[in-house]
């Protein structure tokens, strides 16, 4: 009997208390914590804010993967690159099949037709980065440095005025092409 | 007394083909119908046009003005008018057009009014500086470096060491050779001039044993202020860091510059264009370039900037017979360009044809380790081309891909015929591209939360009541409101008062 006791006391009743505190510990933290994986995630995430991940902006995906309700592949503008980073951070893997972030989309611009602009203001309502300028009867325009090429400026448009091109390609933002392109296949 | 000379690691002695251009005199380009200067030039922030369309210039004159710190304005190689300022095709791998400045010429080659600075060693250097950039000195070697930043920096640090760069490294090119062997004076005198502005203990004049003519030239003009050194003849001693090395032994750090040693380089040919700007006011409106290769007549030419291409070519005797590709630079180094009708910049040291034929096709890395040896900067190029292949360009840059210089030694042993220079450039391309959607991002972010914070003040404003007016009119109106009411009260009581006497 005795023999229990102080098996009870040395052993078990430290272990139990220490694991009582671990818990209660991890409970404490762990908000902080999915607050700072939020803000990790939401770093690797390109800010367009176009909702194509299904959630209203880009915040809010970051908040949803955290949860559990979404995964890391929901984010068409940040292609395989932002997929990739993400993969590492949540020590997850990358999948590209079957993903519209399996194709890297060249950056995009949104213009306006400003002969056909009623000058409603709903587009620049629509732009999360303000990036439409212009007044209530006065002619829009898009400021090309600014836009994302998020697309959310289409749907509100009454009279289907503004389209999405590909962004104009300067010297200053060229990128070589992989030399394995050319080559006999043999990296391929 | 001689200096101990050091080595860099790496390097390759290479046939250097210079016969085919330096013994002859350099011959004046002919004007051109139409210049075509570009606005970027220069490494930096491109210049801004002062001029209009239609607008007469004179030769010397400023069409556009520097547009900060680490920009030079760009001058009128000729008298004429302004033609057009719009996007034209520029020296650039990517065939792309940027911003350019059209002038027809009138023939005249007219000079506009230049002022020269006075006896330089009384100047202060800062005016030597200023000097310099609005006569758009920048780097001529290769990279284009606006000069004043150079010396400014020589300026607010402690210079032990100017070196002059007479070093040709690459081979083909003579221009620098011939420039010395032309205005050796110019050169030397330029030196001097730089090593005032930024108070230089040491004054190096540095070119390859191989040049004996140079090393006449030179030696008959400096003093004994002035140390002329030759350096052995190996590729790539002529790049800045290497030539540092050879001749210090200090090594820069890596993401370093020359002045963190205690050293400031400069071209040959950026010293002889001071020596101009400084005695006579002179912009820079023209240069050396070498024309060889596969050419009937390789030489040198004096052009001036905005020249085309294809005229330098054809005074060359070449007529393209659809073999033939268009570099400009070296074999090592150039890059190749495929419309003959881009201007000569003020970068443009070499137009080099060579016989355009079918890369052999890149076999697997065996692992030999040749590219390694040969690395000047000491990198390991079988491992930086492993990780831009697999697109993990991270780790590359973890195995310093930014220290390289691209001098095309690890490509030009490679028995498998990889590309690796043109990984590694695709693989800096690609890590700056992700730098700047990471800023892009950020951007947007700001805008984004700036505009919810927008939104979210007006929601406060429109839902708080408003508060009690005490304003004079507000009273006013009270007080008229309150006389309309008691007027019409009045007028109701007396309505009242008549129905009743009426009943």
């Amino acid at each position: 009997m005795d023999l229990i006791v102080t098996l009870l006391i040395t052993l078990i009743l430290p272990l139990a208390t220490g694991i009582l505190f671990i818990y209660s510990d991890r409970r404490k933290q762990e908000p902080a914590r999915n607050e700072e994986l939020t803000s990790s995630i939401n770093g690797l995430l390109p800010q367009t804010q176009c909702g194509a991940c299904g959630y209203p902006d880009c915040h809010s995906y970051a908040e949803a993967i955290v949860a559990g309700a979404s995964d890391i592949h929901q984010c068409p503008p940040g292609g395989t690159d932002t997929v990739s980073r993400l993969a590492e951070l949540l020590e997850g893997t990358a999948l590209f099949q079957h993903y519209d972030t399996s194709i890297d989309q060249p950056p995009l611009v949104a213009a306006i037709d400003e002969q056909l602009c009623i000058g409603c203001v709903k587009c620049i309502i629509a732009c999360p980065v303000d990036a439409i300028i212009g007044a209530a009867k006065q002619m829009h325009s898009v400021l090309p440095k600014i836009c994302t090429g998020c697309g959310l400026c289409i749907a509100p448009c009454p009279v289907e005025c503004i389209t999405l091109a590909l962004a104009e390609t300067r010297i200053k933002r060229f990128v070589w092409s992989k030399p394995g392109s050319t080559t006999a296949g043999v990296h391929a | 007394m001689s200096r101990q000379l050091h080595t860099f690691p790496g390097g390759l002695k290479l046939a250097t083909f210079k016969h085919l251009s330096d013994s002859e005199m350099a011959q004046q380009q002919a004007l051109p119908e139409r210049l075509i200067l570009p606005l970027q030039q220069h490494i930096g922030i491109p210049a801004e046009p002062v001029v209009r369309i239609g607008d007469q210039v004179l030769k010397g004159q400023v069409i556009a003005r520097a547009n900060g710190y680490v920009s030079l304005p760009v001058h009128a190689s000729t008298s004429g008018r302004i033609i057009d300022i719009g996007d034209y095709p520029v020296p650039h791998p990517s065939g792309l057009n940027a911003p350019c400045i059209v002038i027809e010429a009138d023939g005249l080659d007219q000079w506009g009014e230049i002022t020269p600075t006075h006896e330089y060693a009384s100047v202060d250097p800062q005016e030597l500086q200023t000097v310099i950039c609005e006569c758009g000195i920048s780097g001529l070697g290769g990279a284009g470096f606006p000069a004043h930043v150079k010396i400014r920096e020589g300026v607010d640090n402690a210079v032990d060491t100017l070196i002059i760069n007479g070093v040709e490294c690459e081979p083909y090119i003579t221009c620098d050779a011939r420039l010395i062997q032309e205005k050796a004076q110019y050169v030397v005198a330029g030196t001097r001039m730089i090593g005032h502005a930024v108070q230089a203990r040491h004054c190096v004049i540095a070119i390859e044993d191989d040049m004996p003519a140079s090393y006449q030239a030179l030696a008959e003009l400096v003093g004994e202020d002035i140390e002329l050194v030759t350096v052995p003849a190996r590729y790539p001693a002529g790049g800045e860091k290497q030539l540092i090395q050879v001749i210090t032994g200090k090594t820069v750090p890596s993401g370093g510059l020359p002045i963190h040693v205690g050293i400031v380089m400069h071209n040959v040919a950026t010293a002889a264009a001071v020596y101009r700007a400084v005695t006579r006011g002179e912009p820079i409106i023209s240069r050396y370039v070498t024309i060889s290769g596969n050419v009937e007549r390789p030489r040198n030419l004096q052009v001036l900037l905005g020249t085309p291409v294809k005229d330098c070519l054809a005074n060359c005797g070449f007529t393209d017979d659809g073999r033939s590709k268009i570099i400009l630079g070296g074999p090592m180094m150039g890059m190749r360009v495929r419309n003959p009708d881009i201007p000569i910049t003020k970068t443009t040291n070499c137009i080099l044809i060579q016989r355009h034929e079918p890369a052999p096709p890149a076999l697997p890395c065996i692992r030999c380790g040749r590219c390694a040896e040969v690395c000047p900067v000491r990198l390991q190029p079988q491992q930086l081309y492993w990780h831009a292949e697999s697109g993990n360009f991270r780790a590359a840059q973890s195995y310093h891909l930014f220290d390289c210089i691209e001098c095309g030694l690890c490509a030009y042993v490679c028995p498998s015929h990889i590309p690796l220079v043109q990984y590694f450039r695709y693989a800096k391309s690609k890590v700056a591209e992700t730098e700047r959607r990471e800023r892009g991002a950020e951007y947007s972010l700001t805008r984004f939360l700036e505009k919810n914070a927008r939104a979210e003040r007006l929601r406060a404003d429109r839902a708080r009541p408003l508060p009690p007016d005490t304003s004079q009119a507000l009273a006013e109106k009270r007080s008229y409101i309150e006389a309309a009411v008691a007027r019409s009260k009045q007028k109701k009581e007396l309505l009242q008062k008549d129905q009743a006497d009426d009943d």
